[in-house]
């Protein structure tokens, strides 16, 4: 049997004495295309940070292609959330491309022929070897966040992650986007965190949601039963190019 | 004004000036861009403890600084980790214990009081070689250790997040930072003192990040306009018989306004409609 991409044991996390995480268990196949939604504090993006290692579970078990997250390091990309961070800091696109080339076995040592082989092709796959040289601020919320997906892509992973990656960009960008991870999924896994979930299920395999508990769905389709037991996340539904609101009456506690 | 420089203490002087600017462009390029100029304040006020020890016991003033800065930088950097949400608060405190502790130990020391002001304030104009050896060797370890570890620090500083994910011991290298930090600050307490260690720190950087590309560029140009800064200051102070550490850091505010005023003034070319 191959080894799942991600697997989630009865998982619990908290902050300080407030619960975020409760019994998260699931497995996801390699070569899945992941959509995780769920409302803003529902703990999307603390469920990212636990796969990836940067947070550590209060209870339960969590393996990445088998390994323990932080040992999985090498093997997953990751691109984060919120392209506007350190909009002055001096440093230019090939650079921070380079970034995803760097590994816990050549800390210390220069970036070889290679590294910058490999970098050079993800940043024209991505179409921005040609603004390789210009300082990363100057960029748009879209260029930035290819850049930052090349510096995944950079890591050669077999499973990526993208933290909201069409929050702040334009349209045209999205339906780009999701064009380019389809492609990419042919070889690699990927996970998706959005609030948006018109694009989710419009592009992935299957489907979670999450508010503190997560209801995993293999399947692009979004039941009513999974909105209903997830808490009723409350979503924008967008049905043949008009908006339609589905927000389901949410009983304040 | 060359006729200056047959002094001794004068050559002295040039040669640390010369040196400190270097520590502070490499050092402050790092502390300005990771965004801990307040801890580097904190460990720069917290050494005086380190001094009031050193003179208590009878061991050289900068060495009781040396060790007393980088245990404190060691405990802030556990502290900063621990709880990220009060850890100015922390700092704060130990910026005041440090400061207390200095106080109460020279208080303490029988004999003669020592000059609190040279140690607040700096006196470049009493180096001596011994000191421009112990400079020199310092800023030789913290390039050596910034340029083999170059890439690593830029990612760490840059998303620390990313860089552990990968697998780059994040907390290391910030607690290696941390130290050279505290061994730097203690250098350049002898030039401007205490109290401007921050503005040598973070000044120059914080001009030199807006007209650079790189981190290593942005190191380089620190280190230019901190030469600039302390010479021309150190030339004020002889000229007009002024305290040469306020001096020097007041040459650098005013490079710090120009710099400001000049932003002003090109930001409605830049900012064009987009």
């Amino acid at each position: 049997m191959e080894t799942y991409a991600i697997e989630f044991e009865d998982v619990w996390f908290s902050y300080e004495k407030s619960t975020v995480l409760q019994e998260v268990s699931f497995s996801l196949e390699q070569g899945e295309f992941l959509g995780i939604i769920g409302p803003n504090g529902g703990g999307k993006t603390t469920l990212l940070k636990l796969m990836l290692g940067i947070l550590k579970p209060d209870r339960g078990r969590i393996r990445i292609l088998g390994q323990a997250p932080h040992d999985a390091g090498h093997r997953m990309g990751y691109v984060p959330q919120g392209t506007d961070f350190n909009r002055n800091f001096p440093v230019s696109v090939l650079d921070v491309a380079l970034m995803g080339r760097m590994s816990t076995s050549r800390i210390g040592r220069r970036y070889s022929r290679e590294d910058r082989e490999k970098v050079r092709d993800v940043l024209e796959k991505v179409g921005m070897w040609g603004y390789r040289n210009r300082p990363i601020g100057r960029l748009s919320g879209g260029q930035r966040q290819r850049v930052f997906i090349a510096r995944a892509l950079a890591t050669h992973p077999e499973i990526l992650f993208l933290d909201e990656p069409t929050a702040s960009v334009d349209s045209e960008f999205q339906t780009d986007l999701y064009d380019f991870l389809k492609d990419l999924n042919k070889e690699v896994t990927i996970v998706v965190i959005s609030h948006d979930i018109g694009i989710i299920s419009a592009h992935m395999k299957s489907i979670a949601c999450v508010n503190k508990r997560l209801i995993f769905h293999s399947g692009a389709e979004i039941t009513q039963e999974m909105l209903d037991t997830a808490y009723q996340c409350p979503v924008d539904l967008i049905a043949h190019g008009l908006p339609h609101r589905v927000l389901h009456s949410h009983q304040e506690e | 004004m060359w006729e200056v420089l047959q002094f001794e203490f004068m050559r002295n002087a040039l040669f640390a000036g010369i040196l400190v600017s270097i520590t502070c462009g490499i050092i402050g390029t790092l502390v300005v861009v990771n965004r801990i100029v307040f801890i580097s304040g904190g460990i720069a006020h917290a050494a005086y403890g380190g001094i009031g020890m050193a003179f208590y016991t009878g061991l050289p003033p900068f060495l009781g600084a040396a060790l007393f800065s980088f245990a404190v930088s060691m405990v802030m950097g556990v502290a900063s980790l621990r709880d990220k949400q009060r850890v100015d608060a922390i700092i704060g405190v130990m910026w005041a214990i440090g400061m207390a502790l200095g106080i109460i130990f020279i208080d303490l020391t029988p004999g003669y009081h020592v000059d609190l002001m040279s140690y607040l304030f700096g006196s470049i104009l009493t180096v001596v070689t011994m000191d421009i050896w112990f400079m020199l060797s310092l800023n030789m370890i913290l390039i050596l250790i910034v340029f083999v570890f170059y890439k690593e620090f830029l990612a760490v500083s840059y998303d620390e997040e990313f860089s552990f994910v990968v697998g780059i011991p994040v907390r290391t290298l910030y607690f290696v930072l941390l130290g050279m930090i505290a061994l730097s600050v203690v250098m350049i307490i002898k030039i401007v003192g205490i109290i401007l260690v921050i503005a040598l720190i973070s000044i120059p950087p914080y001009i030199a990040e807006k007209y650079t590309t790189s981190l290593g560029k942005m190191m380089i140009l620190s280190s230019v306009l901190g030469i600039l800064f302390t010479l021309a200051g150190l030339w004020l102070s002889y000229n007009y018989d002024l305290t040469s550490g306020a001096t020097i850091i007041l040459v650098a505010g005013l490079g710090f306004f120009v710099s400001l005023a000049s932003d002003f003034i090109r930001r409605p070319s830049t900012e064009s409609p987009s």
